[in-house]
């Protein structure tokens, strides 16, 4: 069975890189991957979404109807999805401007202030990869390690400052969430 | 690592590209819009590479008429409405003999339709589609790993026949990403002596699909006839999965069949029902006698289709009534999950015992 993941938040937010980062570093793994972005009549400034699938075997669909996690970054994504996600399931909030309670007791929630903690680290920018280290740690789909190699080779070898500040993104987000 | 995450635009795009593919035209579309964008950006790395965007999608296929003629590795690409429009033009692509390759990464339709996947271009791509006796190759990728095999595979074959090929995707297969692998592509095996490059001291040639005398028009049509023949018997391509102890066996291409495919597995994970699959991967030629022969023992069909059933009429060509022949239709850009089909399955199946 495929483990399937859903991100969504404002365009801009860089959901899609969540998604984009996280599919390359399972296929890095040796996992067999799909990635399927919202596409259509999206307006600027709207929303973004994407779905990951992630499997051992040959994935047959990359639409996720129960998804396993979802990473909402902003309300409208916490409303849109909450209810699809499979019992026992994640949630990951971006709890810096999300205020509302999911419904879903059957859930794990784990909430990221990580808009405050990219704020904090001076670059409002990072809180996707902020919210990527929680997700890795709290999921344990890919090691740290090879998430950031994947990370690293996605951004391009001509941008070293923009892997440095990834790089301790990720370690901010990994670390905050406590064992 | 020589394994890329790509969309299956941008792969169709760099396939192309790698094996050979040095004129591209191309008016913008979605669900295809990455394609011409990923041309824009790629094809002037490419030695001697040519894009244009188009001002209509019915100039970019006679621009590829133009560069073909002159021997050129071709393609463009559209969605739906805009292949509707460049069907003049493959009419005379398949008349005047020019290698080319065609891709469609279907909508819903008819009409304008939605931007959703789906698969209701199949009688469009697979019985010509424009006027006049011709037909086209046909692929139906399912897996993005496939989509770069085949977009390489459509250009040797647009060659050695000397023939328009099709590749008929969807709007799923142009925005997903999945891992792939580029395959080394074969050298170019053309003949050249179509081509239009300047008589110089020779004899002058010349490329039309205008032929008034009917006998001689008649001998054309004969000629194309039997180059479609020929393509039948060696061109033939299709998968088969777990269909050696199937009771029933979906038929399905595409996206539709990865979907089938794991309807199929979750129905033998529960110890539902022991179905298969029988999956083209050439829509045109179809495999006619290759499904005609898993009839002999399984005798219960469902064809699967994102339209209201066209493949099926393929289907039951083949079986000439050696089987029952069920249909699920999802048309419109709605996609099911693999669950449900697998509920429709199971479905179908127990209503027949």
């Amino acid at each position: 069975m495929a483990t399937k993941a859903i991100f969504s938040g404002f365009g801009g937010q860089g959901v899609l890189m969540m998604g984009y980062s996280l599919a390359h570093s399972a296929m890095n793994k040796g996992y067999h991957v799909t990635f399927l972005p919202s596409y259509g009549a999206e307006v600027r400034g709207g929303t973004a979404n994407c779905t990951v699938a992630i499997a051992e075997e040959e994935i047959a669909s990359p639409v996720a109807s129960e998804p396993d996690y979802l990473v909402a970054m902003n309300s409208p994504s916490l409303f849109t999805f909450q209810n699809k996600i499979t019992a026992g399931g994640v949630i990951f909030l971006n709890s810096s401007i999300i205020k509302d309670h999911p419904n879903r007791p059957d859930v794990d929630i784990c909430s990221v202030p990580c808009s405050e903690l990219a704020e904090e680290m001076g670059n409002s920018r990072v809180a996707n990869i902020i919210m990527m280290g929680a997700f890795i740690k709290k999921t344990g789909i890919v090691t740290a390690e090879i998430y950031l190699q994947s990370l690293e080779s996605i951004l391009g070898s001509k941008k070293k400052s923009a892997a440095e500040i990834n790089r301790r993104a990720f370690s901010t987000g990994f670390d905050y969430l406590k064992n | 690592m020589n394994k890329f995450l790509m969309s299956g635009n941008n792969i169709i795009g760099e396939a192309a590209i790698r094996a050979g593919c040095r004129f591209y035209a191309g008016y913008p579309i979605t669900p295809q819009n990455e394609l011409t964008e990923y041309m824009a950006e790629h094809m002037r790395n490419a030695e001697g590479g040519v894009f244009i965007q188009s001002e209509s999608e019915v100039a970019a296929i006679h621009m590829i008429t133009g560069a073909a003629a002159a021997g050129a590795r071709v393609m463009t690409s559209s969605s739906s409405p805009g292949i509707s429009l460049k069907q003049e033009g493959i009419s005379s692509l398949a008349a005047c003999e020019l290698p080319s390759v065609i891709v469609n990464i279907m909508r819903g339709g008819p009409g304008l339709g939605n931007i959703r996947p789906a698969q209701g271009d199949y009688f469009q791509a697979t019985r010509g589609g424009g006027h006049g006796d011709y037909r086209t190759i046909v692929f139906g990728p399912a897996t993005c790993q496939e989509l770069a095999d085949l977009t390489m595979d459509a250009f040797d074959l647009a060659d050695k026949y000397r023939t328009p090929v099709m590749i008929l995707a969807d709007g799923m297969m142009g925005q997903m990403m999945e891992p792939v692998i580029f395959k080394k592509p074969k050298p170019r095996q053309y003949s050249e002596n179509f081509m239009l490059r300047g008589a110089g001291d020779g004899k002058s040639k010349i490329i039309r699909g205008l032929i008034l005398d009917a006998i001689d028009m008649e001998e054309h049509n004969w000629k194309l006839a039997r180059k479609y023949e020929v393509i039948t018997k060696s061109e033939i391509r299709y998968e088969t999965y777990q269909t050696d102890d199937a009771e029933l066996v979906v038929v399905a291409y595409g996206t539709a069949a990865r979907i089938a495919k794991g309807a199929i597995k979750r129905l033998r994970e529960h110890n539902k029902v022991k179905a298969g699959l029988f999956r083209p991967i050439t829509l045109w030629p179809f495999p006619e006698t290759q499904l005609r022969s898993l009839s002999g023992k399984i005798k219960d069909f469902l064809v699967f289709e994102m339209s209201t059933g066209q493949m099926l009429e393929d289907v039951r060509l083949s079986l000439q009534g050696y089987a029952d022949i069920g249909f699920h239709g999802r048309p419109g850009g709605a996609v099911p999950t693999p669950a449900e089909l697998a509920n429709v399955i199971a479905r179908y199946y127990e209503k027949k015992d």
